[in-house]
């Protein structure tokens, strides 16, 4: 049998393999180059940036979860100057591939603002446009809960950038199919999905939510099998690629991603937990792919279908 | 930031929901007092953060109140059983602007870290006085470990039941060069309120990840947005925001 191929291609750019942080569990990932080479990952996902700088929500906003944990961050980042003068830099010290770029923001023009700085940046290979933040009011999630402002944020983004533009999803809403045919109509180059799904906890003693903001974001191993239901429901959908993501843990986690059909795939909560979670993974990929016969990685991609 | 194992050689209730856990391994990414080591627990999807009380050789202790799940978990736990452990998390204090008088303040739980950072300043020959609040007599903790290594140690109780009747602001009738100060965050204000001196503050936050990651535990301070886990514990004085 022949060695493990574990390459993917992602918008005509190849990965060395499939497995990316998922944006905001691994910062501007410089830092994690502390106690690994993150060269050996196949991308980053870059932490939310938006126009202007912004502190978040108020603490407490992490909360443990059974197989998972509620996070109400609130998109906290210096903006997106300070981010391509200051952070891009520094992982461009230790990191030689491109990386994802996650861009949030609060009306169309800002979108479009980020978009454009980090078009003209040769570090990012793709941006990730995120209308599914659920921990800032009228902010992202506001924009990926109707097919028509999804589409709108496409477009104005598209217009702005000769990179390849993925829109990250909210699993947050009625429809997901109709949403991410609407982004693939308005020209998106892909689809990003889960983002969070709307969670709550409630702390016996307080009576009162944990979290400061009430309510936040779920992710962690328990919500895999929405995220694998809704990438299997929109591969059926679209014809753009699809990063898959929300509760990755293993390499088995992967190929099963892939199989609904991502062609990529980004480990979120994981991270928190076990910050060598992604290397692991890629360490381990070629063990579980030979358990399953499976030569080249990127030949599973929707094989459940 | 290092991940071991580490395995429990005790496991020991101090007061009746304070124990005393000593874990044995390879600590040797745990370099300064005040610093913190994330626990991987059984059954609990995030990590435990706990201050480091003592270090030694091969050996780190922890001081911890069962407050929740994770704590009540660590309770039940017995010697012999390996644990997985992120060590070295957070900035620690720093001894080198002491003067040569600091007191070090700790209120409950926030005492263990004052305990590893006393044995630095005295290693760097400093005379150091401690406080050491608590509510009541019943809970006192660390007293007589306190009193080998430090020039002077204050207990005050809330409740008057030992040591001096109040905060420990009340006990703060001295002359000292430093403060260093870890409790309850009313505590941390009524002593940054008091001193006179520069000091350093120890502060709490719920974390995601600990090593920085997640942004779950930001505060603002006067020099900017920083990370309770990685920027942090510490701050000092002067770059507090209450």
């Amino acid at each position: 049998m022949k060695a493990a191929d574990l390459r993917v291609t992602l918008c005509g750019t190849e990965l060395d393999n499939p497995v990316i942080p998922a944006s905001g569990t691994f910062g501007f990932g410089y830092e994690m180059s502390e106690i690994y080479d993150i060269n050996v990952l196949g991308s980053i996902a870059l932490k939310g940036t938006t126009k202007d700088a912004r502190f978040g929500n108020p603490t407490p906003r992490i909360a443990e979860c059974r197989e998972g944990m509620i996070n109400s961050v609130g998109l906290q980042n210096p903006g997106v100057e300070e981010v391509i003068k200051t952070e891009l830099p520094r992982l461009r010290n230790v990191f030689r591939k491109k990386a994802i770029a996650n861009i949030s923001g609060f009306s169309i023009d800002e979108y479009a603002y980020c978009s454009s700085l980090f078009d003209r940046e040769d570090s990012i290979g793709w941006l990730e446009i995120n209308i599914s933040c659920p921990n800032v009011h009228d902010g992202g999630m506001s924009f990926g809960v109707s097919e028509s402002s999804a589409a709108e944020v496409t477009k104005a983004v598209k217009a702005v950038t000769s990179k390849p533009v993925f829109i990250k999803l909210s699993p947050n809403v009625t429809d997901i199919v109709s949403i991410a045919k609407a982004c693939e109509a308005a020209g998106a180059d892909g689809i990003s999905l889960i983002n969070t799904l709307l969670g709550m906890r409630i702390d016996l003693k307080t009576g009162k939510p944990v979290i400061a903001n009430k309510m936040g974001g779920f992710s962690g191993r328990a919500i895999k099998p929405v995220a694998i239901r809704m990438v299997y429901q929109v591969y059926e959908a679209v014809k753009i690629p699809i990063i898959g993501m929300g509760g990755i843990a293993t390499a088995e986690d992967v190929i099963e991603m892939m199989m609904a059909g991502a062609t990529a795939v980004q480990v979120g909560a994981e991270n928190l937990v076990n910050p060598y979670a992604c290397p692991e993974i890629i360490a381990d990929l070629p063990r579980v792919m030979k358990k399953y016969c499976i030569t080249k990685l990127s030949d599973i991609t929707g094989r459940a279908h | 930031m290092k991940e071991v194992n580490l395995k429990i050689s005790e496991n020991k209730p101090l007061t009746e929901n304070v124990y005393k856990m000593t874990l044995d391994g390879d600590v040797s990414e745990i370099k300064k007092s005040g610093q913190f080591i994330n626990i991987k627990i059984d059954g609990l999807f995030l990590r435990r953060p706990i201050s480091v009380y003592d270090k030694e050789n091969g050996k780190v202790t922890v001081i911890y109140k069962v407050v929740g799940e994770g704590t009540e978990k660590m309770s039940e736990m017995t010697a012999g059983k390996e644990l997985n452990v992120l060590t070295g998390l957070g900035n620690g204090f720093d001894t080198s602007v002491s003067g040569s008088n600091p007191v070090v303040i700790g209120g409950g739980v926030g005492i263990p870290p004052m305990y590893l950072l006393a044995k630095e300043l005295k290693a760097e020959g400093k005379q150091v006085t401690a406080i050491l609040g608590f509510n009541r007599k019943s809970e006192i903790f660390a007293q007589a470990e306190f009193e080998k290594i430090c020039d002077k140690v204050i207990v005050t109780t809330a409740d008057g039941s030992f040591g001096i009747k109040g905060f420990v602001t009340d006990a703060l009738d001295f002359e000292y060069t430093y403060t260093y100060c870890c409790g309850p965050l009313p505590m941390l204000k009524a002593v940054y309120e008091k001193t006179v001196t520069s000091g350093q503050y120890s502060f709490e936050e719920r974390m995601g990840c600990g090593f920085g990651a997640c942004m779950g535990c930001s505060c603002k301070t006067k020099y900017g947005n920083k990370r309770i886990c990685k920027d942090g514990p510490v701050l000092v004085k002067e770059e507090i925001i209450w």
